[in-house]
């Protein structure tokens, strides 16, 4: 958690989130594209655990967790990814981003304090509002784990109220009423929405969904402390996933993915 | 004894139910519960539904003494909830005249479904196409291929079909992609879910529009026979048609509820749909409830030879009936669903759905134990005549597999 609030102390500019399922094509490259992705300045990174049925998730993010559940990724061995990567010298903050079911199945408190050992430093948990977040957000506290809470262009002001009072890490704000996935355009509303809840919130405010273009990331970086980069990323993996799992192509492929999130990475510093 | 309806201001049936979905979707879920309440309460829409009910869909539906089915079994008598006389076949038509309602009400002129074999999907396009709306309907690729006929019938009243082409294909998948178009239209179109299942307040709504069936049950046998039935019997997917006819009857000891789920052809994962029987407490669109599932909670795909009862899992008010003991669930296999339509077809001249088979299944095990003076009512959900293709696939099957 205070690696979350010292990275967005330390950021200048509008900080930028990537987005990787874990597993997706192969546990090598999720080690490789962690350490790619904290080379190249990411402020956090969220590690997607793939799952079955993921009703907030576009396409694109569905279709990478079907690849990862091929591989037989669990939660148990994202944790074990966790792991290795800060044995890797991975120093950048890692957020769990997985839907309720999986946690439920392993263990509430369990998950926590495993993810906790394992060097996770906040969860992201997109069907999991407020309502039922009770017990959740008590052992996010013991465990000094960041909750990270989501509110919508939908919420009314009384609930965003609600829900930022006891964020933890940020807060995550849905750009679009709708699921992940690359978006084109956004509505002229995004901007107040973000205005609305960085006066009520606490902590920092991120933007994500249909985040795909550093244009995108320019235009809300007046209003938003990170944006969160996901299906854009992932389809640029999907597209190498073949090489990726190639040993000869996989230095070639990273690199790629290196140069096309680096415009990311620099644009909030222009 | 349950008073289930102490629990209509509550989002949950004990530690079952909830609202597991992204945020987005919180505010649509609190206007429509605030909506329903109102409703209930509103004399104006009651008669309206009433009048639908009686008027357009011909309720109330018949309780029929099976007779010859009795005598066949030699043991208590059997009655049959016969919606399948209700318009468009099934009792899942009570349901989406309520929504529809409800929807109209709220000013959405849209209204996206899911559907596994299509009769949520027809029964759906139905009150959609009387009301004026539009339909879109979400459903399994897998499921458009074996049920072409629904398909057409719900271009035939106006809908639109779409073929989910994630996951598994089938029911769930169509739910996920359902709730995926919600999420995204929240602001003009309506969810109309096809059973107690997904997030409050729906397992609510359905049930207030479902107990119908048990009202009228209740009233009927009281009629006939002067007093409460021993065994009430109904099938369980999701279990609408369940929560329909025991509601009636949850707080009469004398009464022993039992529900009956698609045992399939196995016990194993991937053989059968029997969440409560086989599953595990875990969260599936939008509520905790009995699931099938890995032990990493991973959804498992479920297996029946009727379409309806396909699902791994099953609605909420469902697992705290079976936490607090108040019915007992169970579950027949294909084989004794597909003998038990044979059976009713033959001794009643009624082919019932293969949903509805199960219950019968259960329901004349349960008469061959009971006395002569015992009284059984099974919830017929539906008719068979959408089945009759996978019923002949069925038994030439078996033929081949005797030679």
């Amino acid at each position: 958690m205070q690696l979350i609030d010292q990275a967005f102390k330390q950021k200048k500019g509008i900080g930028i989130i990537p987005f990787i399922m874990a597993g997706d094509p192969k546990i090598e490259v999720t080690l490789d594209l962690l350490q790619l992705l904290d080379q190249q300045g990411a402020m956090a990174i969220e590690l997607g655990v793939p799952y079955s049925d993921p009703l907030a998730d576009g396409i694109v993010i569905q279709e990478a967790a079907e690849r990862a559940l091929k591989e037989g990724i669990t939660l148990k061995q994202v944790l074990e990814i966790t792991i290795a990567a800060r044995q890797r010298g991975v120093k950048v903050p890692l957020l769990l981003c997985t839907y309720i079911n999986p946690i439920l199945q392993y263990g509430v408190a369990s998950l926590f304090k495993e993810a906790k050992k394992a060097g996770i430093n906040g969860l992201i948990i997109p069907d999991l509002p407020l309502e039922e977040s009770e017990e959740f957000k008590e052992i996010a506290k013991e465990e000094e784990l960041a909750l990270v809470p989501l509110v919508a262009p939908t919420s009314p002001l009384k609930r965003i109220q609600q829900i930022t009072a006891s964020a933890q890490g940020f807060v995550y704000c849905v750009s679009t009423a709708g699921t992940t996935g690359i978006r084109g355009q956004f509505s002229d509303e995004v901007e107040s929405f973000l205005e609305q809840v960085r006066k009520h919130s606490p902590v920092p405010i991120a933007i994500g969904f249909g985040i795909s273009d550093p244009q995108h990331v320019l235009r809300f970086a007046p209003y938003a402390d990170a944006a969160i980069i996901g299906s854009a990323l992932v389809k640029q993996i999907a597209a190498r996933k073949h090489r990726l799992c190639l040993p000869e192509e996989r230095a070639k492929a990273l690199e790629e993915i290196s140069s096309w999130i680096g415009k990311f990475t620099s644009s909030h510093q222009e | 004894m349950i008073n289930s309806n102490k629990f209509v201001s509550q989002t949950k049936f004990g530690k079952y139910g909830g609202q597991y979905v992204p945020e987005t979707l919180i505010h649509a879920l609190n206007e429509l519960e605030n909506e329903f309440f109102r409703i209930q309460k509103e004399s104006q829409f009651q008669q309206e539904l009433k009048d639908l009910l009686e008027n357009y869909s011909g309720r109330p539906t018949p309780l029929t003494y099976a007779e010859r089915l009795t005598k066949e079994i030699g043991g208590g008598k059997i009655y049959l909830k016969r919606e399948d006389l209700n318009h468009t076949g099934a009792h899942k038509i009570n349901n989406t005249l309520g929504q529809a309602l409800l929807a109209k009400r709220m000013g959405k002129k849209k209204i996206v479904a899911e559907t596994g074999a299509g009769q949520h999907g027809v029964a759906s396009a139905t009150a959609a196409a009387l009301l004026g709306m539009e339909c879109s309907v979400f459903m399994g690729a897998e499921d458009v291929k074996r049920q072409q006929l629904n398909v057409f019938r719900m271009e035939l009243l106006g809908a639109k079909v779409i073929p989910v082409e994630s996951g598994s294909k089938t029911l769930k998948d169509a739910t996920n992609e359902a709730i995926r178009y919600w999420v995204t239209h929240v602001a003009d179109t309506f969810y109309m879910i096809g059973s107690v299942v997904g997030p409050h307040p729906y397992p609510q709504i359905v049930k207030t529009f479902q107990r119908v069936i048990g009202d009228e049950a209740r009233r009927q046998i009281m009629k006939v026979e002067g007093r409460l039935p021993d065994h009430v019997v109904a099938c369980v997917g999701g279990g609408s048609n369940a929560i329909g006819i025991f509601t009636a009857f949850l707080h009469e000891p004398e009464v022993q509820l039992h529900g009956v789920e698609a045992g399939g052809v196995g016990s194993d994962p991937g053989e059968h749909a029997a969440a409560l029987s086989f599953g595990r407490p875990g969260v599936l669109h939008g509520a905790l409830s009995y699931l099938l599932q890995t032990e990493d909670g991973q959804i498992q795909p479920a297996h029946s030879i009727s379409a309806g009862l396909d699902y791994p899992g099953v609605g909420p008010e469902h697992a705290y009936l079976k936490e607090q003991g108040a019915v007992r669930y169970t579950y027949a296999s294909d084989k004794e669903a597909l003998a038990a339509l044979r059976l009713l077809s033959q001794k009643e001249g009624i082919l019932p759905a293969l949903e509805s088979a199960h219950a019968i299944a259960e329901g004349i095990k349960i008469a061959a134990k009971a006395k002569k003076d015992d009284i059984i009512i099974i919830c017929l959900s539906g008719r068979g005549d959408k089945d009759v293709e996978t019923i002949k696939k069925a038994e030439e099957g078996k033929e081949n597999a005797a030679n």
